[in-house]
C-alpha cells in the first residue's frame, strides 16, 4: 500500500499518533512529559478553534473565557456540589456549550472586526466575574483544585507513574479523540457547509445553506473543545487562576491556530507545540525572549501566511519528483 | 555591630576556603532555582528581585561560594502567570534538579508552585505578600516579606493611636490589593476600626476620582487606606489631593520604593505607610542591628544597578541569605537538611527585620519589624 | 450634583485617552483595513521616550516633539517591514502580525528603557480647576483639547484634502485607487506614520495623569479598539464619541453602581449596541461582493 494513497484524515491521525508515542523516547527527564501534556491540552483547544476559524471562517478573541468556565467547573463543582472532578469536566463542557449557544446567535451576526470586539468583550466579562467574585473563585490569586484520584487509583492497581507522565497520556488520548471528531466533521456535509461559509457567507446563503445555524454550531462545538482543555489544565495543575480566561490567553490560542495553519487539524497541533514549547526554549535568551517571540510570530505570518503546515506542504508538493 | 563583625569573619573564612577549593575543582555546584515575575504586570517587583539574586550569587561565588562549592542559580521568568510558574517549578525540580527554590514574586504564582515543591520535598522561600502562603504552615514553604495581614495590623494600630476609627478602603483589584483588602476587613474589628466605605479600582485605571468622591462622602470618614501596588496607589494619592480630601491617607508596603514619591509628587506629603527599615537606612540609629545590613545592601544594589533600592529586592536579599546560612549550617546539599536548617533560622537580621522561624512560623517576623513611615519634604521619615 | 459633575469630569478625562487611541486606530484602518494591535505601543513609546529624554535634560517641549518623531519612524518601519510584505493576507493573519509587532516593541522597550513606572510634570501644573464643587486637572483639559483637535484635524484631512481622500480611496479599492494615479504604498506609509504620531501625542498628553511603563500598551489598545468599534470603525467622529462614551460609562458605573464591575459595564454596553447596530453607532453598513 502506498502511503500517498491514504486519505488525509487517516494520514493526520497516524502522524499524530506516531508523534505522541515516539516523543517520550527522546525525553531527557519527566519534566518533558509536562510540556507534552500542555501541548496536547492547548492542541485540543486549538482544534476547536480550527473548526470555528479554519472551517467556518469566523474569529474569536474571547475563547479563553470557555477555558475559564471549564477550569473553574472542575475547581468549584467538586467543592460545592460534591460531584467528582472528572464528572465536572462534562458539567463544564455542558455549561460552555449552553452559554455559547445563548450568546452565539446575536454575536455571530457580526462580521470581521466587530465580531472580534464582541467576542473580546464576552471573554473579558467572564474573566471579570472569575477575578472579582473572590468568595467563590479565590480572586486573582486563584484557587486550589481537588485531586482526581486517578493517580491513587493507578497506584492501587500497581502502576507507579509521575503526575506529569499520567497527564501526558490522558491529554494525548483526549486530543486524539478531539482530532478524530474534527476530521470526521471536515468531510461530513456539515463540514462542507461550514467551509462554504468560509469562502462566502452570502454565496452559501443563496445556495440554501442555513448560515446562522451552521455558524452557531461551529461556535458551540469550539466552545466545548476549549472548555474541556480548561478542565484538563485545572485538573493537571490542581490550581487555577483567572489568567487562563484572560485576553492574552485568547490571543495565544488564536495565534497557535493561525501559526500552524488555521484550516488543518495537524497544523493546529503543530502551532500549539511551537508556541507552548517556545517559551521553554527561549529561556536561554533571558531579556531577548519577547523580542524573538514577536519576531517569530511576524516572520511566519508574513512569509507563510496560510500557516506553517499548509505552506510547508505546498513547498514540498511543488518540488519536482 | 558584633554580628556584622562575625559575618565579616565568616566571609573571610569562606573566602579562604574558597581559594583552597580552586585547587581541587572536583566539587559539583549547588543548584538553586528561581522563578520570578521578571516581566509582566509585577515586573517592577520581580526585576529588582532578579537583579538582587544575580548580584548576590556573583558576589558569593567570587568569594569562593559555600564551603568551596559554587552556587549555580537557575532563573526563569514566569511573568506572574500561575500556569507558567507551575511549569517552571516542574522544570526546576524534574529537569534542573535544584536543591532549593527562591521565588514566586506574586501570590498566585507562589500558590501554583507550592504543590510541586511539597510533593518533590524541595524547600521553597517565596517572595510574595499574602498570608495564605504560610498560614496554614506548609512543611516545605517559607517566605520573607511581611504579610498583608501584618500591614493591615500596623496601619490600624497607627490609626487608633491617632484617636481615629472610621476608615474608608480603596483597593486595587489585582491579587495583592484583593488579598490585603480581605485581610484588612478580617482584622478591622480586632483593632476597633469601623470600615465606612469600601471601593476598588482596576490595575490599569487612569483616574480614581469617582471612587474617592464616594469615599469622601461617607459619614464620619476619618482616614483612608489604599491596599494595592503598581502605579494605582500613586494615582490614588494624586486624585486624593485633587479632591482636597482632608483625612490622613495610608498606603501599603506594596508601594515601598522611592519611585512612589516621585510618581505621586507633592500629593505624597503626609502619606503614611508601613515598610521595612531598608527605605530609611541612613536614619536608623547606629546601635540598630539592622543598620549595617540595610546600608550594606542598599549601597551594593545602587552600585550594581544604578537604580534606587526597593523593599522588593530586599525580600530576595533576605531569602538568599537565609538559604545560604541554612545550607552552611546543614553542612550538606540535601534538601531535607536544608529545610530543617531554614526552619531553625534564629536571630537572622535581614532587610525586613529580625527573623526567628519555628515549626509553626515559617515567616519569623513580628509587627516590630515594620516601621511606620511618613513622607515629608519628598522623603521618608520614621513615625515615632 | 457636585458628585455627578465629578463623575462626569472623570469620565471625559479618561474618555479622552480612549478617543485618542481610537483615532489612531481608524487612520490605519481607513487606509488599509488593518486593525493595528500595536497602536497601544505607539502611546507607550510616546510617553516613555519623552520621559527618558526629559530625564536626560532635554526641555519637555523638545522631548515631546522628538518622542513623536521617533514613534512616527517606528510606525513607518512597521508598515514597511511587516505590513507591506504581508499584502493581501487575511484579517486574522494581519491581526497576528500586529500582535507580534506589539510583543516585539514591548520587548525592545524593556531593554532600551526599563520596567519601572514613570511620569513627567504636567504642562500647566497640578492645581485643579474648581467648577461647581467638582475638580478637573489642567492636564485633563489638555487631554480633552488634544482629542478634539486631533478629531478636527482628521475630519478636515479626510473630507477636504486631496491626500486624505486618496487615503480613503486606497482603503475602498486598492486597484481602482492605483488606476486613478494614487500611490497606494505611499498612502499606507503616510497613514502609519500619522497614526503613530497621534498615538505618541496621546502618550505625551496622558502620561502626567496615567503614568507610563513599558507595558501600558495592551490595556490602552483594547479599550481604544473597543471605543473605535462602538463609534463605528472608520469614522473619526465615531472614534471621538466612542472613546468619551466608554470613559463616561466607566466613571458613572464606578460612581453609582460598582467600581468592581465598571470595565464590565463598558463591554456590556458595547455588546448591547452591536446587537442593535452591528456596524457601531456611526459606522456605515457594508455590502458584500460575491
Amino acid at each position: 500500500m502506498k502511503l500517498t494513497k491514504l486519505s488525509p484524515k487517516i494520514l493526520t491521525l497516524l502522524a499524530l499518533a506516531l508523534l505522541v508515542i515516539i516523543a517520550p523516547m527522546f525525553f531527557p527527564s519527566s519534566f518533558y512529559y509536562r510540556i507534552g501534556a500542555l501541548i496536547f491540552i492547548n492542541g485540543l483547544a486549538v482544534i476547536g478553534l480550527v473548526i470555528l476559524v479554519g472551517y467556518a471562517g469566523q474569529i474569536s478573541l474571547g475563547h479563553a473565557g470557555f477555558v475559564g468556565i471549564g477550569a473553574y467547573s472542575c475547581a468549584l463543582a467538586p467543592e460545592h456540589l460534591g460531584i467528582s472532578p472528572v464528572l465536572a469536566v462534562f458539567l463544564g463542557a455542558f455549561l460552555s456549550g449552553l452559554l455559547a449557544w445563548l450568546v452565539g446567535r446575536p454575536i455571530l451576526r457580526l462580521r470581521g472586526h466587530y465580531l472580534a470586539v464582541a467576542t473580546l468583550g464576552f471573554g473579558i466579562l467572564i474573566y471579570m466575574v472569575l477575578s472579582n467574585e473572590a468568595q467563590w473563585t479565590g480572586g486573582p490569586d486563584g484557587m486550589a483544585v481537588q485531586a482526581t484520584g486517578l493517580k491513587a487509583l493507578l497506584k492501587s492497581m500497581g502502576f507507579k507513574v509521575s503526575a506529569s507522565e499520567m497527564w501526558y497520556w490522558i491529554a494525548a488520548v483526549v486530543m486524539m479523540i478531539g482530532a478524530l471528531i474534527a476530521l470526521n466533521l471536515h468531510t461530513s456535509p456539515t463540514g462542507r457547509a461550514l467551509r462554504s461559509l468560509h469562502d462566502s457567507e452570502v454565496a452559501a446563503g443563496t445556495v440554501g445553506v442555513n448560515v446562522a445555524n451552521y455558524k452557531l454550531s461551529a461556535f458551540v462545538i469550539s466552545a466545548i473543545y476549549t472548555s474541556v482543555s480548561g478542565s484538563e489544565l485545572a485538573l493537571m495543575n490542581r490550581f487555577i487562576s483567572p489568567d487562563v480566561a484572560g485576553f492574552l490567553h485568547s490571543v495565544e490560542l488564536l495565534t497557535m491556530t493561525v501559526l500552524g495553519g488555521a484550516a488543518t487539524v495537524f497544523g493546529a497541533v503543530i502551532g500549539a507545540a511551537i508556541l507552548t514549547s517556545l517559551p521553554q526554549v527561549l529561556t536561554v535568551l533571558h531579556d531577548f525572549e519577547h523580542i524573538v517571540l514577536g519576531l517569530i510570530m511576524m516572520l511566519v505570518m508574513i512569509f507563510m501566511r496560510e500557516g506553517l503546515v499548509p505552506s510547508l506542504a505546498k513547498i514540498l508538493r511543488r518540488r519536482p519528483k | 555591630m558584633t554580628r556584622f563583625n562575625h559575618l565579616k569573619t565568616t566571609a573571610l573564612a569562606i573566602a579562604l576556603a574558597g581559594s583552597a577549593a580552586i585547587a581541587v575543582p572536583a566539587h559539583a555546584d549547588i543548584k538553586i532555582g528561581s522563578s520570578l515575575a521578571i516581566t509582566g504586570p509585577a515586573s517592577f517587583l520581580g526585576d529588582p528581585e532578579a537583579k538582587t539574586l544575580k548580584m548576590l550569587v556573583n558576589e558569593l561565588n567570587a568569594n569562593g561560594g559555600i564551603n568551596g562549592e559554587k552556587i549555580d542559580l537557575i532563573m526563569y521568568d514566569d511573568a506572574a502567570d500561575p500556569n507558567q510558574a507551575r511549569t517552571f517549578a516542574t522544570r526546576l525540580v524534574e529537569d534542573d534538579e535544584v536543591v532549593a527554590v527562591i521565588g514566586g514574586t506574586s501570590t498566585g504564582a507562589t500558590m501554583a508552585m507550592i504543590p510541586v515543591f511539597e510533593e518533590a520535598k524541595v524547600p521553597f522561600i517565596s517572595l510574595a505578600g499574602a498570608v495564605v502562603i504560610i498560614d496554614p504552615v506548609k512543611k516545605w514553604v517559607f517566605k520573607t516579606p511581611h504579610t498583608d495581614l501584618m500591614a493591615c495590623g500596623k496601619i490600624f494600630e497607627d490609626i487608633k493611636a491617632r484617636g481615629l476609627s472610621k476608615v474608608g478602603l480603596i483597593s486595587g483589584t489585582g491579587g495583592f490589593g484583593k488579598s490585603m483588602h480581605e485581610q484588612c476587613l478580617s482584622v478591622a474589628g480586632k483593632y476597633g476600626i469601623d470600615i465606612v466605605a469600601d471601593e476598588t479600582y482596576g490595575p490599569k485605571d487612569a483616574d480614581m476620582t469617582p471612587q474617592l468622591t464616594k469615599i469622601a462622602g461617607a459619614a464620619g470618614l476619618q482616614a483612608v487606606v489604599n491596599p494595592g501596588f503598581g502605579q494605582g496607589p500613586a494615582i490614588v494619592t494624586r486624585n486624593f489631593k485633587q479632591l482636597n480630601i482632608k483625612v490622613p491617607l495610608y498606603q501599603s508596603h506594596g508601594v515601598a520604593s522611592k519611585s512612589f514619591i516621585d510618581l505621586a509628587g507633592d500629593a505624597a506629603e503626609g502619606v503614611r505607610l508601613p515598610a521595612s527599615a531598608l527605605l530609611v537606612a541612613d536614619m536608623l540609629d547606629d546601635s540598630d542591628p539592622q543598620k549595617a545590613v540595610v546600608v550594606g545592601y542598599r549601597d551594593a544594589y545602587v552600585a550594581e544597578t544604578g537604580q534606587p533600592v526597593s523593599t522588593f529586592g530586599g525580600h530576595a536579599y533576605d531569602a538568599f541569605h537565609i538559604l545560604v546560612n541554612a545550607i552552611k549550617s546543614a553542612g550538606s546539599n540535601n534538601p531535607a537538611a536544608i529545610r530543617d536548617a531554614i526552619e531553625n533560622t534564629k536571630g537572622f537580621i535581614g532587610t525586613a527585620g529580625e527573623v526567628n522561624m519555628s515549626a509553626t512560623d515559617h515567616l519569623g517576623l513580628d509587627l516590630n519589624a515594620f516601621k511606620m513611615l511618613e513622607i515629608r519634604d519628598g522623603d521618608w521619615t520614621i513615625v515615632k | 450634583m457636585s458628585e455627578l459633575l465629578q463623575f462626569f469630569f472623570s469620565g471625559i478625562t479618561v474618555g479622552a485617552i480612549y478617543s485618542l487611541v481610537a483615532l489612531g486606530f481608524i487612520i490605519i484602518y481607513n487606509s488599509s483595513g488593518v486593525v493595528n494591535f500595536a497602536q497601544g505601543e505607539f502611546v507607550m513609546l510616546g510617553g516613555m521616550s519623552t520621559v527618558f529624554l526629559f530625564n536626560a535634560g532635554v526641555p519637555l517641549a523638545i522631548a515631546a516633539v522628538a518622542a513623536i518623531l521617533i514613534t512616527c519612524l517606528v510606525g513607518i518601519a512597521l508598515n514597511k517591514l511587516a505590513i507591506e510584505p504581508a499584502k493581501g493576507a487575511s484579517v486574522v493573519t494581519l491581526i497576528i502580525i500586529t500582535i507580534g509587532a506589539s510583543i516585539f516593541i514591548r520587548g525592545m522597550a524593556q531593554l532600551v528603557f526599563d520596567k519601572q513606572f514613570h511620569r513627567f510634570p504636567s504642562f500647566s501644573g497640578d492645581d485643579p480647576f474648581l467648577i461647581g464643587g467638582a475638580t478637573i486637572l489642567p492636564q485633563g483639559v489638555w487631554m480633552i483639547a488634544g482629542a478634539i483637535a486631533v478629531f478636527i484635524g482628521l475630519f478636515v484631512f479626510f473630507t477636504y484634502s486631496l491626500t486624505g481622500k486618496a487615503v480613503l480611496a486606497t482603503s475602498n479599492n486598492k486597484l481602482a485607487a492605483r488606476l486613478v494615479g494614487i500611490s497606494t504604498n505611499m498612502m499606507m506609509t503616510l497613514s502609519f506614520g500619522l497614526s503613530a504620531a497621534i498615538g505618541a501625542l496621546a502618550g505625551v498628553l496622558v502620561t502626567p495623569i496615567t503614568l507610563t511603563s513599558y507595558d501600558v500598551g495592551i490595556a490602552l489598545a483594547l479599550k481604544g479598539f473597543a471605543a473605535a468599534i462602538l463609534g463605528g470603525m472608520g469614522s473619526p467622529f465615531g472614534a471621538l464619541v466612542g472613546g468619551i462614551l466608554v470613559g463616561l460609562i466607566e466613571a458613572m458605573t464606578a460612581g453609582y453602581i460598582s467600581s468592581e464591575y465598571k470595565d464590565a459595564a463598558s463591554f456590556i454596553v458595547i455588546l448591547a449596541v452591536l446587537f442593535v447596530m452591528p456596524n457601531g453607532i456611526f459606522g456605515r453598513s457594508t455590502i458584500d461582493r460575491v
